[in-house]
């Protein structure tokens, strides 16, 4: 099976699970991992999309 | 205050026990070093994490690295793959990610599964974290 992914998909399925074990694993309590789970996949796909604005401006 | 002491005692080789296993646990399945714990959320949501990254990965045509010892990239991204425990010799007895790389996303793929696999590592690390009382 293959799968056809665009670059943005690929970006945000990486960004979830990532941030889902970086919450879980970075820190001690419930209501902690979620917000530190959140900041991370914040992070992840704000930085996605700058990169991607850089790089549509870099090419013109 | 006896009572107490036989308690005390009586947890001590379980906890013994479970630093060793509950790393190894997480490593060979994802997820299962906090299962094992009674942690029953954080281990399905690092299964899950996991194996979609894995799975994905091998998806998107991505490379499973074998055993070696030549380049130094090669080698990291063994170490990668091997965090991904049981996943990752299942891939390679069944010759899954050895396709040759045709389009962009499969480079994806290729970092995908040693995420996956580096994730794993750190999950079987918290597990570890969780049994030796540094972590609830």
């Amino acid at each position: 099976m293959t799968l056809n992914f665009s670059h943005f998909t690929a970006a945000l399925i990486f960004s979830i699970c990532a941030s889902t074990v970086f919450g879980i694993t970075q820190r001690d309590n419930t209501r902690a991992m979620i917000r530190y789970g959140l900041y991370c996949l914040a992070w992840f796909i704000g930085g996605v999309l700058v990169a991607g604005w850089f790089m549509w401006f870099l090419k013109r | 205050m006896a009572n107490e002491k036989t308690i005390a005692n009586a947890a001590v080789p379980q906890t013994n026990m479970m630093r060793v296993i509950a790393p190894l646990a997480g490593w060979l399945i994802p997820g299962a070093g906090h299962l094992i714990q009674k942690r029953w959320i954080r281990g399905i949501l690092i299964f899950l994490s996991v194996t979609i990254m894995f799975f994905s990965g091998l998806g998107m045509q991505g490379k499973v690295y074998g055993f070696n010892l030549g380049d130094l990239l090669d080698m990291l991204g063994f170490i990668g793959d091997f965090g991904n425990g049981l996943f990752y010799f299942i891939a390679r007895s069944m010759d899954w990610g050895q396709g040759a790389i045709f389009r962009a996303t499969a480079d994806y793929g290729t970092k995908f599964v040693v995420c996956a696999g580096l994730l794993n590592f750190i999950a079987a690390i918290d597990a570890h974290h969780i049994a030796i009382g540094k972590k609830q």
